[in-house]
């Protein structure tokens, strides 16, 4: 029974990606198609042998359906369709998805895919203006007093201060790791190393966030290939066995949250480590939604790796850096890896992927057997968590 | 009027909040309260986020709070706000129990603080439309 299980689980079988950055003249569907052929082509599959898609939408490239419209593109003739919208919980909210389609047998080789031209498709300032107008901030009663995205988590930063006391040093120093893993990722879009001082002087956004406390504004597009791990274990590359989600939701705009700084993550992290018989001390390496400096401090708390309050004093020391105790964002997260939008919290998936393969080269964290994914979507209200394994650790 | 300076984003009343934005107008600020427990909720919605029960009327509530949360934007989201920055929105907790995302006005930005008592405003946006903002309340708050 036990090994039946083990052998029914999810899994995912190969990953693609494009770079992060500016790739200018491209579209969303046409970023979608690298990663897409990518990614079945590490899994050591062929077109035709896809038969699922889960994808999202695409705020570059509105379409009527978007996961029918994707297949189709792809020349993919599929048995299941689902189109998701999680916001920044998407990434492993898809991955979800696709695990349950498998087990239900509706399918057996489901494509995850999401890619947008965020940065290239306009201007950085109408970028950020369609963020701000758009969707994240209540339209009546958010959006006429003009706050920035930043300055709706900057709420959740400043009362984070005033209640345990939490420093911007503290903050930075989650935009420092993240830079420093950047640097040892071809793939980033910010690679030049920044220190606190940098972080603490950068241009200031919304108080108390400068712009290194921000993500970037970024083109990507990034796929994965979920199976089930019978299957699995007959292509090419090493098995990451998905063992455990959980979900969690408090509120959908920000100006309703009761309490800004404790999350649905709670929730979300709790269902997913009791999915999967594990606790915080046996994850080997993080990828926790970065949207913001703060974002992680508040995660790590609500996930169980530090008390409430705590999360400011977690990370100094190098604790979240590679060589540290927990290893966070080791592609460099969205504050420095980069920040299509929607697909941002889908590399979180692919970079836990790479480092349970042991295939993540300078950045590799030794001996990575369990790893944690987590997504946040809307202003902190939506949570998202997996845990996965390497085939020998589950 | 200068027309170059494009004008802020505006609410546009729905068939469930127009209670609010006409209340707004008139200088009250109203939010529905629960007719079968007594909850007070806002942002509106069809049913009481404690009870489901769908009766509600929309009640004067007193526009006393407190700053709960704050950001003082120094980077303008459209130019629609260029000229307004630096500017403080805050997360404002109401005497009756519900949060509101509102800009607190009438004193330096940089002095607001969390815990500040304030009072409600109402900035007139045209049209005929008013904006509920917040400012400061001295000791013993006003009627
Ligand atoms: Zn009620």
């Amino acid at each position: 029974m036990g090994k039946d299980l083990a052998t029914l689980r999810p899994a995912i079988a190969g990953i693609g990606e494009t770079r992060l950055g500016r790739i200018a003249g491209r579209t969303a569907l046409q970023l979608q198609a690298e990663a897409a052929r990518a990614a079945i082509a590490d899994a050591g599959l062929r077109f035709e042998d896809i038969d699922g898609v889960v994808a999202l939408p695409m705020r570059t490239q509105p379409s009527m359906m978007p996961a029918a419209a994707i297949a189709h593109y792809l020349g993919i003739v599929p048995s299941h369709l689902a189109t998701l919208d999680l916001a920044g919980a998407s990434g492993v909210a898809m991955v979800q998805e696709a695990a349950q389609a498998l087990q239900a047998g509706s399918c057996r080789h489901v494509l995850c895919v999401s890619g947008q031209n965020m940065l290239s498709h306009r201007s950085r300032d109408d970028a950020i203006r369609q963020m701000a107008e758009a969707g994240a901030a209540h339209p009546q009663f958010e959006v006429p007093y003009g706050p920035l995205i930043p300055s709706l988590y900057a709420l959740v930063a400043q009362r984070h201060m005033h209640e345990f006391g939490t420093t911007r040093a503290q903050m930075a120093e989650v935009a420092v790791a993240m830079r420093a893993h950047a640097a040892l990722n071809p793939g980033a879009h910010k690679r030049e190393p920044i220190t606190v001082e940098d972080v603490l002087a950068a241009p200031p956004v919304s108080s108390p966030f400068g712009v290194l406390d921000c993500s970037l504004v970024s083109d990507g597009a990034c796929a994965a290939v979920v199976t089930m791990s019978d299957r699995a274990r007959d292509l090419p590359r090493p098995v990451v066995q998905l063992l455990g989600f959980g979900q969690g939701l408090s509120h959908t705009h920000v100006g309703e949250a009761r309490n800004l700084v404790e999350t649905g993550a709670v929730r979300s992290g709790a269902q997913a480590f009791r999915a999967s018989g594990l606790r915080p001390s046996d994850i080997d390496v993080a990828m926790l939604y970065d949207c913001f400096t703060i974002t992680v401090l508040v995660e790590l708390e609500d996930l169980g790796f530090c008390p409430k309050g705590e999360g400011g004093r977690f990370v100094e020391g190098g604790r979240i850096r590679l060589g540290g105790e927990l290893p966070v964002n080791t592609h460099g997260g969205l504050l420095s890896g980069g920040h299509p939008g929607l697909p941002g919290g889908f590399f979180h998936v692919t970079e836990a992927v790479r480092q349970l393969r042991g295939e993540a080269g300078a950045r590799q964290v030794p001996d990575a057997r369990i790893a944690l994914v987590h997504g946040n979507g809307g202003i902190i209200g939506m949570h998202a968590t997996m845990t996965m394994g390497r085939a020998d650790a589950a | 009027m200068q027309p170059d300076v494009p004008a802020r984003p505006r609410p546009f009343p729905d068939a469930e909040t127009a209670p609010y934005w006409e209340a707004a107008a008139r200088g009250e600020l109203r939010v529905q309260r629960c007719s079968a427990c007594g909850t007070h909720r806002f942002y509106p919605r069809a049913l009481c986020p404690a009870c489901h029960d769908d009766a509600h009327e929309w009640v004067r509530v007193s526009g006393r709070g407190e700053v709960h949360s704050f950001s003082v934007v120094r980077r303008a989201p459209s130019p629609a706000f260029a000229a307004r920055v630096p500017y403080a929105i805050a997360m404002i907790a109401l005497e009756e129990g519900p949060h509101m995302l509102s800009e607190v006005v009438g004193m330096d930005p940089d002095h607001v603080a969390i815990g500040l008592p304030v009072e409600v405003a109402f900035e007139d946006i045209g049209e005929g439309m008013r904006l509920p903002v917040f400012r400061p309340r001295g000791e013993g708050g006003s009627p």
